[in-house]
């Protein structure tokens, strides 16, 4: 099984997101070929004009949406960690959608079973096509090592303007 | 249907019948959607001469064939068409955000609200099903109490809603309605029209697929628009954004300053676009499928009005500031903000104030009329307290709620000559005393004074023409935008990106038949732009318009630009305005009156609307 440190997700930067939702519209033609946001496996999320995020699977380590499912359904993928959904056995009864804390697996609106971000076979549409480099395919730990780098450039940056003014 | 929705959506607020009637093929290809299909609608579905607030006006409320699909800032548009309650011609307005697209998806290219609720009432659109629900107590709420407030009660966060402040609600004839938080249909008064039908919100929930005819040409082309859209072509809008235009007007003599007694504003760095993104904007922010990103949020950091929140653009910023003299960029924010909150057109509720003052500072209004307020132009406090009393209709005003063209006549004393409007709607941040080519193309906008129905500013300051000259010939230039325009505003994609279509009418008419399947030539689709320009003619016209309705503001015929600037001495006589109107309405095939001829008509397929012109091509003589 390949370690969640080889894992990589889709991942949006805040500072960057606009809230433009041209992941939504990439995600739903690539899966679907048509345009609809409730199709997609990215969404975004605005709030009060200020935060702009889109939001897809984390592919967590023992994931609960797996856990959580009554007709095992659900499973992770060993070698991506994506989330396989069974069509044949989910229901659409929503325990995994409960179990997720980001709301990243959802029902589908016409085939009433759940979808999930399956990460396009390894070059996720969303993040080719986010008009603002926003989204990211990346691990954990580049996740962190890029957070380090930029709160030390931040940090730098308010001691040399305290340090000028 | 492909991009259309292929459905028109009837609602009777009186008797709440709803009813659907398919779009045909050819109301797409000839009024495309939009502006086009609205004005067409419109002219279909009511009678001449009714009151704008009379049941009998239609509030009609259209997408897109783009709307609802990937293409980007075409994505999102919607548009309300009626008539207007400031110009008593065609209003319209756009806005744009994530409403258009949602009512896409719904699966309506229109909807038309007929008649007058007898109580407030909001309409939940659920895809196909339509409930006309009580909003007595989202009445006096505004815009983003009203959105939040609807999504609660409803249990869904991504309704989508179009609402009225009680600017609307009181018949503020300036009104807005406005719709994800920050966007605004603000021109001509819709949120009026609106008010006027107990209608406080639309609330959209659409989860229907939006598909294009040729998904992999479509796909591709607008790979091409993002690359495009991350070009030179749209720079100005993805960094400083519209408010860059402050100083460029300001250096051009072309800032009109203190309700256009100047050109030129002493304190135009204070108010730049640079300044702004400086110590105000936080963040910008994108509308749905759009891959610009426009929207520059700016907050307030300290001082009276800190934390105030809003959008900004050049327009209400024009308005709210060199317009009132005002420097304060804290003060221009928060009146911008409190029209979104009270929802009103930002940039006629900035004129109507810079109009109060110009008539305080002249003393045909006093702190008597004000209620204490001393009017100076400058004052950033009485300013944001006149915003109130607009929003409210307190006091004073009540007065100019109604618009700076019946405010002046209601004050009478020669206020008219401080009343800067064309047709009833108030002018925009162009100086074109000294922009005589936009000039011409202000005088003959179907909803009065604008910018946004020509652009032909670009020509007079990007020098492309001599901007202090009036010479024939100018009018083919200023139709060949207007025509341009009328399908950008019909197709609803954004203006910020109109310099991405590098082959203009060849990349819209490609775009256009790739998503619809419907054939389209670019010589097609700007027949169609002449077509819809002369419908808003028509329905001009019916309503009683005349050459004399093409003027300009008073001040831009009657005071020279006193500045020592570029523009110094520049202004525009009747002879000048005459010739302009002479060579445009020849170039449009038009009658020296300004009415379109049959044999116009027919070329451009409008013969049933035959019937509007009949009487008015030969008995009437040339105004002077």
């Amino acid at each position: 099984m390949s370690s969640i440190h080889a894992r990589k997700f889709v991942s949006a930067d805040p500072d960057k997101c606009v809230g433009c939702c041209v992941c939504e519209y990439a995600c739903s033609y690539e899966k679907e070929k048509t345009f609809n946001p409730v199709k997609s496996r990215i969404r975004v999320v605005r709030l009060d004009s200020l935060i702009d995020m889109s939001i897809t699977c984390r592919l967590c380590e023992n994931p609960p949406c797996v856990l959580a499912c009554p007709r095992d359904a659900l499973s992770q993928s060993e070698e991506t960690g994506i989330i396989i959904v069974d069509e044949d056995k989910c229901n659409g009864c929503g325990w995994c959608i409960e179990a997720c804390d980001y709301g990243a697996i959802m029902l589908h609106p016409e085939k009433k079973v759940v979808f999930v971000c399956d990460l396009c076979d390894g070059s996720p549409k969303c993040v080719e096509w986010c008009p603002e480099e926003a989204l990211d395919f990346v691990t954990a730990d580049v996740l962190a090592q890029k957070a380090r780098i930029s709160a030390v450039k931040k940090l730098f940056q308010e001691a040399l303007r305290s340090e000028t003014s | 249907m492909f991009g259309y929705a292929g459905r028109i959506l009837r609602i009777d607020l009186s008797t709440g019948k709803t009813k659907i009637s398919p779009l045909s093929e050819e109301y797409a290809k000839k009024y495309i959607g939009g502006i086009g299909l609205g004005m067409r609608l419109l002219l279909d579905n009511s009678k001449p001469g009714v009151d704008p607030f009379s049941p009998e006006n239609p509030l009609i409320l259209t997408t897109g064939p783009f709307s609802g699909t990937m293409a980007p800032t075409g994505g999102n548009g919607h548009a309300f068409v009626s008539k207007s309650p400031l110009t008593c011609g065609l209003g319209e307005a756009k806005s744009h955000g994530f409403f258009g697209a949602e009512l896409k998806r719904a699966g309506y290219d229109a909807v038309i609200f007929e008649n007058r609720a007898e109580k407030p009432v909001y309409v939940w659109i659920d895809d196909d099903i339509v409930q006309i629900i009580d909003a007595k107590h989202l009445w006096g709420k505004s815009p983003v109490e009203t959105e939040d407030a609807i999504r609660e009660e409803l249990g869904d966060y991504y309704i989508r809603v179009a609402s009225i402040g009680l600017a609307g609600e009181k018949l503020t004839r300036v009104a807005a309605i406005m719709n994800d938080a920050t966007r605004a249909a603000g021109r001509t008064g819709m949120g009026a029209v609106m008010g006027s039908k107990n209608l406080k919100a639309i609330a959209v929930r659409g989860t229907k697929d939006v598909s294009v005819a040729d998904p992999d040409g479509f796909m591709e082309f607008v790979k091409m628009m993002h690359e495009r859209m991350k070009g030179p072509a749209t720079v100005k809008y993805r960094t400083l954004g519209t408010p860059l235009n402050v100083l460029v007007h300001n250096s051009l003599g072309a800032l009109p300053t203190r309700n256009f007694t100047n050109a030129v504003f002493e304190g135009a760095e204070k108010v730049s676009g640079e300044y702004l993104n400086e110590h105000f904007v936080v963040k910008l922010n994108g509308c749905s499928s759009c891959a610009m990103r426009c929207e520059h949020i700016a907050v307030v950091p300290e001082g009276p009005y800190k934390g105030t929140t809003t959008r900004v653009e050049y327009e209400p910023l024009w308005a709210f500031g060199p317009h009132c003299g005002v420097d304060r960029m804290d003060a221009i924010i928060k009146a911008m903000d409190l029209c979104n909150y009270y929802g009103l057109d930002s940039l006629s509720t900035g004129n109507i104030v810079g109009f109060a003052m110009d008539c305080y500072e002249h003393g045909i209004l006093t702190k008597k009329d004000t209620d204490g307020l001393e009017l100076e132009f400058g004052n950033a406090e009485a300013m944001i307290e006149l915003v109130h009393k607009i929003g409210k209709r307190e006091g004073i005003g009540d007065i100019l709620a109604e618009g700076v063209k019946r405010a002046a006549e209601k004050i009478g004393k020669g206020a008219e000559k401080y009343a800067n409007h064309i047709k009833g709607l108030e002018m925009t941040g162009y100086d074109i005393r000294g922009l005589k080519t936009a000039a011409l193309g202000y005088a003959v906008s179907f909803r009065g004074a604008d910018h946004n129905r020509h652009g032909a500013y670009g020509l007079d300051l990007k020098g492309t023409v001599d901007r202090f000259k009036v010479e024939k010939g100018r009018a083919k230039l200023v139709i060949d935008l207007e025509n341009l325009y009328t399908i950008i505003d019909s197709l609803i994609i954004c203006k910020f990106s109109r310099g991405t279509y590098y082959e203009g009418f060849k990349d819209l008419a490609r775009y256009y038949t790739l998503v619809t399947g419907i054939e389209m030539t670019p010589e097609e689709l700007e027949l169609t732009g002449e077509r819809i320009n002369n419908l808003g003619r028509l329905f001009n016209i019916r309503e009683g318009f005349t050459r004399k309705d093409d003027h300009l503001p008073p001040k831009i015929m009657s005071t020279p630009i006193p500045d020592d600037t570029v523009s110094k001495g520049s202004y525009i006589t009747q002879e000048e305005l005459d010739l302009m109107l002479d060579d445009y309405y020849a170039t449009r095939g038009w009658t020296r009156d300004g009415v379109p001829t049959l044999e116009k008509l027919k070329e451009l397929g409008l013969e049933d609307l035959a019937h509007i012109v009949e009487g008015k091509i030969k008995t009437k003589k040339r105004a002077k």
